[in-house]
């Protein structure tokens, strides 16, 4: 079975993945027009809210992530190599 | 109904005892409808006390249902079955009666109706999760088993600390609610907090999960934070201090996770990151958040032993452990990946899975409450479960790129157990209200509304395109990262080889000093009382008569002076 390259393996099919999600993420910031949000703060109304914070947020996430690591991180056999 | 009400955790637990004994079909058919009939009994315990009897002056109540002890039960025992499946196969003939005694020990707390039974149902939890992870048998998993029992041992101490107080100022063994007024409850909400994975000692559960057995991590991961999360449900609602705990294991679990090259330790800390969300809904207090706690807990004990179900399927077809050995493995394993992805899915909230219906009402209490950096916080944390466990964990182990490992699937008994959890996943999300009929309180909330689909959509779908834009940053290496478990291997350690050295040197030079007065000692009675010395000679008679003369003599004088 491994003759046949899988589909998802062929760079043309990931490409078509990307378009496709860059469209739907297109589109759930467009239905914002459509759909009345109810928010229950006032950052909340700021149009494509949980979008961007959503961008934002993870990417402060892994800046903080990296940043600790700078410190933290250490070769995987530090506490002594592992039996596996 | 009969007036006899069997405790369904001691069942479980005396039928664990009888598991290893058993083989083939028989062992197999058991291990599956033991705790399933367990279930069944834990849905026999009335409302209110069942079991009643005197302990010590004290009137103790082992066995007490209301909804909220159901909930859990129910998820325990549904957990110990569908892993009771999955670990069919295990070779080890300790680890599922271990784990049996784990599910029926954190049963028992679920529901127990005062302290004293709490606490000894506290310890044989941690006496079955230290033989589920001893029972992996290799050098790794029995150390961080003493590590693990090491800190769970310390957590029993301070817990009985603060019961025994409790009980000794109320005078009342009653499992309720507390307030933070005394020491004893101070004890009782740290011994908890030590289960729950809080910090500053929540490094134990990254340590000791991921060194058990394929099938062991799936039964670790799902009691005993959990039942944490319980007792603090009901001993500790509305403590502030919970929120604010909560809110740091949520973005500890994502930072560590972000950073963790080994699966199973990436879905580790996202246990510290979901127990977190559950926590703060705790902190908040109000009954919509108690409820987002209780359905969290139950929903995340299902999708998290899916995915450590999917991660230990992956383990056990091919031997590796770390993101940056594996990788393409949907060319071979499709079922195993479209099971994890699910469980990734619901760990994230997406709609139509269980998260989304369970984790949004701990941030609708948010709203409700006007907490609006707590809002804020618990937004962008639930985008950071999609980073680091949603789209991460599936990611690195079945994309990404081509390890070239084609594994096959797992046995069949693997495979179901997955399928019925992924089941059970999307089951809930889709429809709720089963789920929401369990719950302690009137549930008066409507997940699926438009504008909360679409938000949430949007930011679940604006993480993801975080992950992959940001993807060079979190590229695996083979590298961990230091964490509170440092301190006990490797802070500690040094010191006491540290503070051995100069101990050495004064045990060497008392050591020396003493013998030297010792012999210096000896060497003067051997002078003294020694052969030939004076006390030891014999003395002559001549000796004698001149003494007596110098006495008559000396008599003579003093009659005439």
């Amino acid at each position: 079975m491994d003759d046949k390259p899988h589909w998802l393996d062929q760079p043309r099919n990931v490409k078509r993945l990307w378009h496709g999600f860059l469209v739907v993420l297109a589109l759930t910031v467009a239905a914002e027009a459509l759909v009345p949000l109810h928010p229950h703060f006032e950052i909340e109304s700021v149009f494509g809210f949980s979008a961007w914070f959503g961008f934002l947020g993870c990417a402060a996430m892994i800046v903080v992530a990296k940043t600790l690591a700078l410190v933290l991180k250490r070769p995987d056999s530090y506490y002594g190599k592992r039996d596996d | 109904m009969t007036d006899i009400v069997l405790h369904p955790g001691l069942v479980l637990i005396c039928g664990a005892l009888v598991v290893p004994w058993l083989r083939g079909t028989l062992r197999a058919v058991s291990i599956v409808a033991l705790p399933l009939a367990v279930l069944a009994l834990v849905w026999q315990v009335p409302d209110g006390p069942a079991w009643q009897t005197r302990f010590l002056d004290y009137t103790v109540t082992p066995l007490q249902g209301d909804k909220l002890s159901r909930l859990f039960a129910t998820i325990f025992a549904l957990m110990a079955a569908g892993g009771g499946l999955f670990a069919l196969g295990q070779k080890s003939r300790v680890e599922v009666p271990a784990a049996f005694v784990y599910a029926g020990s954190a049963i028992g707390v679920a529901l127990a109706g005062d302290l004293i039974t709490v606490f000894a149902f506290w310890e044989l939890m941690a006496v079955g999760s230290t033989l589920v992870l001893w029972s992996n048998g290799s050098e790794d998993s029995y150390r961080a088993a003493r590590r693990y029992l090491m800190i769970h041992l310390l957590g029993g101490v301070l817990l009985f600390a603060g019961v025994t107080g409790h009980i000794v100022q109320t005078g009342d063994v009653a499992f309720t609610r507390m307030a933070l007024d005394s020491p004893a409850h101070w004890l009782i909400l740290i011994g908890f907090l030590v289960n729950a994975g809080a910090p500053p000692l929540s490094a134990w559960l990254p340590d000791a999960y991921p060194e058990a057995s394929w099938s062991g991590t799936v039964f670790l991961s799902a009691f005993t934070t959990k039942t944490a999360v319980y007792v603090l449900i009901r001993g500790f609602p509305g403590t502030e201090l919970l929120l604010w705990v909560g809110l740091f294991m949520v973005f500890y679990g994502i930072v560590y996770a972000l950073l963790e090259n080994d699966m199973r330790r990436i879905l580790a800390y996202s246990i510290v990151n979901q127990v977190g969300f559950m926590i703060a809904g705790i902190g908040i207090g109000t009954e919509m958040a108690l409820n987002g706690a209780a359905a969290h807990a139950f929903t995340h004990i299902i999708y998290k032993a899916l995915l450590l179900m999917s991660a230990g399927s992956v383990l056990m077809m091919t031997g590796r452990r770390k993101c940056s050995e594996l990788g393409g493995l949907f060319h071979t394993m499709p079922l195993t990946t479209i099971c994890g992805t699910i469980g990734a899915l619901a760990i994230s909230s997406f709609p139509l899975t269980s998260g989304f219906v369970s984790k949004s009402m701990v941030s609708q209490a948010a709203a409700d409450g006007h907490l609006q950096t707590v809002w804020l916080l618990l937004t962008a944390a639930s985008a950071g479960v999609f980073l680091h466990a949603g789209i991460k964990f599936p990611w690195f182990v079945f994309f990404q790129k081509d390890s070239g490992l084609r594994p096959a699937e797992p046995p069949a008994s693997m495979r179901w157990a997955m399928v019925a959890f992924a089941f059970l996943c999307i089951a809930l999300g889709v429809w709720a209200d089963p789920l929401y009929a369990l719950l302690p309180y009137a549930v008066k909330y409507q997940p699926y509304t438009w504008a909360h689909v679409l938000t949430q959509l949007q930011l679940l779908l604006f993480s993801g395109l975080a992950f992959f834009v940001m993807l060079p940053y979190l590229k695996r290496t083979l590298t961990i990262t230091l964490d509170a478990d440092w301190l006990w291997r490797k802070l500690a350690p040094s010191l006491i080889a540290g503070a051995q050295r100069p101990l050495d040197s004064v045990k060497a030079w008392l050591g020396a000093s003493l013998h030297r007065f010792g012999s210096d000692l000896i060497a003067m009675a051997v002078r003294r009382y020694g052969e030939d010395s004076r006390l030891a000679r014999t003395w002559p008679t001549r000796t004698m008569a001149m003494w007596v003369l110098v006495l008559l003599l000396g008599y003579l004088v003093l009659y005439y002076v």
